[in-house]
């Protein structure tokens, strides 16, 4: 890899309701604030996608919205149904296929539409869906699945809430920023069992940018280009009843491309940070498994020990991650653009130090179905 | 069990819940439906860059990717650039019901806007409506308007 | 620049007005299992698979991960991008990327739609802006009609000019065993067929259709093995300038989007002379007018033209540049694939997989992707490697 780099990114901050702002207002900010991150005109780019989704939006064609916004008049210009990290992926492929410069946008506003309602239409119409199944009490089987495979307690997950919202203080895009106590998460309301209001994420309103860009665009960006090393992203079984919810098998191979690309054999020891996409808090401890940071089931261990703190080995979401604000589709985007901002070292309170390899993950589909993995650096 | 999979009645599963938004008008757009409740007025927003005049008001021109600020304000009336008499039925998603049909839906070049303003015109009777007349919108009473597209009622045409 | 890429197999349904035998996921395996046999591949073979269509008409959210079982996506990467009527082009040009990034070697391209499942009106509405559009809205069929309206009053073309390309489209689709509609139909059926919204009547437009695509893209050096004739991507182009449908509609400049998407393809496919240098055309015309107005933005015929154009028969069978030997879109239309279907008919054409269908030695091929707010997809195919 190394032909194309990240060279510009945005996000609004993130909110329960963003009332005073139209899907094309909030699109229209970050693609401004990219290109002034980027040191750059919408004359320098000539390919644009937007990640958008008909159901969260309630518009067919929800790309249609944000055209305009996104700086897409006569230009190559496309809409990827998906989360952030899918449509950045899109636009590197353009980037490698030609083009100088692809802007990628991502906006979601949870707010307006039924989370419930819209994320039932995830599941198979004939057999699950008047079950009444959605996000969430999916995720509670996947929780539940991954518990009782190798014994975890509710506790552990906890634990990813404490240090996430904690992580939250210090990212002022944040939506949830608290500090908390396992205890806190552990007498939170009920939601699906066993997850409680803590273990699960936020309605979120807002929007992201990225600017994926060739070596000619890069070597005059305003700022130090980050590097992409190795991408890939991969899909499993649709039913919830022909996977193993515990194994998140195409998060695993979706990583083990990305890592040959990228070159990393022992991912503990060469990346330095984490950003990965926990909408529910055991999702953390769960994917670092399937990026094989640890072994199956150790996921919890890891955690417990500290190294994904901010002190520790392997950082995970300084941000302070989906937990703590998770506009969908832009969620993945927000991952990628929080390590781009580690591997530049202009991650404010929240940076962690001497980052030259990031990880940034997102996921579409119930429980993890498709995942996406970025391996970005700072050096050539 | 048959091994024969032809015979069978093929079912279908309905679904027929309503899904609920409640989206955002904007500022632009929210200053519109009000200067319509306040005053009856169309307004509009000019480009700094082309000089353009959009409505509805939005806060960027596609062409030259600027902020708009300016709101100005529109005339009542305009001119029909293209209109089509609906006479097929269809169901309403606003409403999950069949809309009422023939309705006629009017494109409206809204004097002094340089784009085109969408709504119905309240003329079915293709002998009586041409493309190039003048319109004139025509709005509900002020106690029944709610912010909304269907303040305005219609647009009639001026004989 | 990114690797050159061409199409090496496709696949399709036979089209119909409701197939209530089959899933979306079971219609899009037979799509996805007769291009891997055109293609002589196993879905194995297959790196990565791009999927579109539109959520609303079976309202699935997320086709990508539902399609699974049908695309045969397990354990592959799997990306969905819709953009409305383009949707299928719009794939099928992902796709395209998808190869010539370098980053995958043989890709499936799937577009789909069962317009039985919900009413199609209504789920078109819902791509109207809530605010300001969907209150007054009615389909796609009026913002046609205005349209039309205004092309008959600048260039005084008539209803008969218009229903000569439905006779001619209706007519080809007869040499087609996928079509969905295979009844001919006659310049004075169209014009005793029912107004629908004036001036479009029931024969000036596309039906709806339930089916499915597929394509199957490689790259260079691969494609060669693969096809005996593959079908070179020459260039794509896409403008979908408009946000607003009330930007879109300055009639006298024509559909602007076209033009620049037509102009910009045969710039990259070095292409001077549309009309001359190209074979064959497969364009996305939802109703009548599309075939009179837009082959002029296209620059295949100037201006206020193109009854006479059409009305010479240059674009029927064994003409100039024969225009949807498929029978197009007014004979078929599953609105995630039918965009696709242009470009997989454009790619049989020049693979010389037409059957009756074939124009003989189709060497150049044109096809489009329209819809949205008056967007254009455009893809140029060539027998020739670039």
């Amino acid at each position: 890899m190394d032909k194309a780099a990240i060279v510009g990114v945005a996000q609004t901050r993130y909110e329960r309701r963003k009332k005073d702002q139209i899907f094309a207002d909030m699109v229209f900010d970050v693609t401004r604030a990219a290109l002034d991150d980027a040191g750059l005109t919408i004359n320098d780019i000539d390919s644009v996608v937007t990640c958008s989704n008909d159901f969260y939006d309630g518009r067919t064609i929800s790309g249609m919205a944000v055209g305009d916004a996104a700086g897409g008049m006569d230009k190559n210009i496309s809409t990827v149904s998906g989360d952030g990290t899918f449509g950045a992926f899109y636009g590197l492929m353009r980037v490698l296929s030609g083009y100088k410069a692809t802007i990628v946008v991502a906006h979601y506003k949870g707010s307006e539409g039924d989370v419930k309602i819209t994320t039932n239409g995830m599941f198979d119409p004939i057999f699950h869906r008047f079950l009444g199944i959605e996000a969430i009490s999916a995720a509670a089987l996947q929780a539940n699945a991954y518990m009782n495979l190798y014994g975890l307690t509710e506790e552990q997950f906890a634990e990813v809430s404490v240090k996430n919202h904690g992580n939250a203080l210090n990212n002022p895009y944040a939506q949830l920023a608290m500090k908390i106590t396992v205890a806190d998460v552990m007498n939170s309301k009920k939601i699906a069992d066993p997850l409680k209001l803590f273990d699960c994420c936020p309605i979120s309103d807002g929007a992201a940018a990225i600017i994926i860009a060739g070596e000619e665009i890069a070597a005059r960006s305003k700022k130090k280009p980050v590097w992409i090393k190795g991408v890939a992203h991969c899909c499993e079984s649709y039913l919830l009843g022909d996977r193993d919810l515990a194994k998140p098998v195409a998060l695993s191979e979706a990583a083990r491309k990305a890592y040959a690309m990228a070159g990393i054999k022992n991912p503990l020891r060469e990346i330095d940070v984490a950003e990965i996409l926990e909408a529910f808090s055991y999702m953390e401890p769960l994917w670092l498994e399937g990026l094989g940071f640890c072994k199956p089931g150790e996921g919890a261990t890891l955690i417990g020990k500290g190294v994904t703190g901010m002190g520790g080995r392997l950082p995970v979401n300084p941000s302070g991650g989906a937990l703590s604000a998770n506009p969908i589709l832009v969620a993945g985007l927000a991952r990628l653009i929080e390590a781009t901002l580690q591997v530049r070292g202009e991650a404010g309170a929240r940076q962690v130090d001497k980052v030259n390899t990031a990880l940034a993950q997102g996921f579409n589909g119930p429980c993890g179905q498709s995942h996406c993995v970025w391996i970005i650096g700072g050096k050539k | 069990m048959s091994a024969d999979n032809q015979k069978p009645e093929r079912l279908e599963a309905t679904f027929a819940f309503p899904m609920l938004y409640e989206w955002s008008i904007g500022l632009y757009g929210s200053r519109f439906f009000q200067e319509i409740m306040n005053n009856k007025r169309f307004i509009g927003i000019k480009c700094p860059g082309c000089g353009k005049i959009y409505v509805p008001p939005r806060r960027v021109c596609g062409p030259c990717f600027k902020e708009l600020t300016e709101l100005v304000p529109l005339s009542d009336t305009g001119v029909l650039t293209a209109f089509s008499v609906v006479n097929y039925p269809f169901i309403d998603p606003n409403t999950g019901s069949r809309r009422p049909i023939p309705y006629t839906y009017g494109y409206i070049q809204l004097d002094g806007a340089d784009n085109i303003f969408s709504h119905i015109i309240n003329e079915t009777d293709l002998s009586r409506i041409k493309v190039g007349m003048k319109v004139r919108a025509v709005f509900k009473d002020r106690a029944e308007m709610k912010g909304n597209i269907e303040d305005i009622k219609y647009f009639e045409l001026i004989r | 620049m990114g690797r050159k890429v061409a199409v090496v197999g496709t696949g399709q349904t036979y089209h119909r007005s409701h197939r209530p035998d089959v899933t979306s996921r079971e219609m899009i395996r037979e799509a996805v299992t007769s291009a891997l046999a055109d293609a002589d591949l196993k879905i194995k073979d297959i790196d990565a698979v791009v999927i579109g269509n539109m959520d609303h008409f079976e309202s699935i959210n997320y086709v990508d991960t539902y399609s699974i079982e049908g695309s045969g996506a397990f354990m592959k990467p799997i990306m969905k991008v819709s953009t409305g009527g383009t949707t299928g082009a719009t794939v099928a040009i992902a796709a395209y990327y998808h190869a010539a990034s370098g980053l995958f070697d043989r890709v499936l391209a799937v577009g789909f739609e069962k317009n039985s499942e919900s009413d199609t009106t209504g789920a078109i509405i819902t791509c109207s802006d809530p605010i300001w559009d969907r209150f007054s809205y009615s389909g796609a069929i009026p913002s046609l009609a205005t349209e039309a309206t205004a092309y008959m009053e600048q260039y005084g073309a008539t209803q008969e000019d218009a229903a000569l390309v439905g006779e001619r489209d209706r007519n080809h689709a007869l040499n087609n065993p996928y079509a969905h509609l295979q009844r001919p139909l006659t310049v004075k059926d169209i014009m005793a067929s029912p107004m629908l919204a004036y001036p479009i009547k029931l024969g000036d437009i596309c039906p709806r259709s339930d089916g499915a695509c597929a394509m199957i893209l490689a790259a260079d050096g691969i494609a060669q093995k693969t096809a005996s004739r593959p079908a070179w991507f020459k260039a794509v182009s896409v403008r979908h300038t408009y946000t607003w449908f009330g930007d879109s509609t300055d009639y006298n400049k024509g559909l602007v989007s076209m033009q620049q998407a037509s102009q910009e393809a045969y710039a990259r496919a070095g292409i001077r002379s549309p009309v001359d240098e190209l074979d064959v055309a497969e364009l996305y015309l939802p109703y009548t007018w599309a075939g009179l107005k837009w082959i002029e933005d296209l620059g295949l015929c100037g201006r206020g033209e193109a009854a006479r154009f059409v009305g010479d028969k240059n674009t029927h069978m064994g003409g100039k540049l024969p225009i949807n030997p498929s029978g197009g879109v007014i004979s078929t239309n599953c609105i995630g694939a039918t965009a696709m279907l242009r470009v997989a008919e454009a790619a049989i054409q020049v693979m010389g997989k037409g059957g009756k269908r074939q124009v003989p030695e189709a060497k150049n091929a044109l096809a489009t992707g329209f819809g949205g707010c008056f967007w254009t997809d455009v893809v140029i195919l060539s027998s020739e490697r670039p």
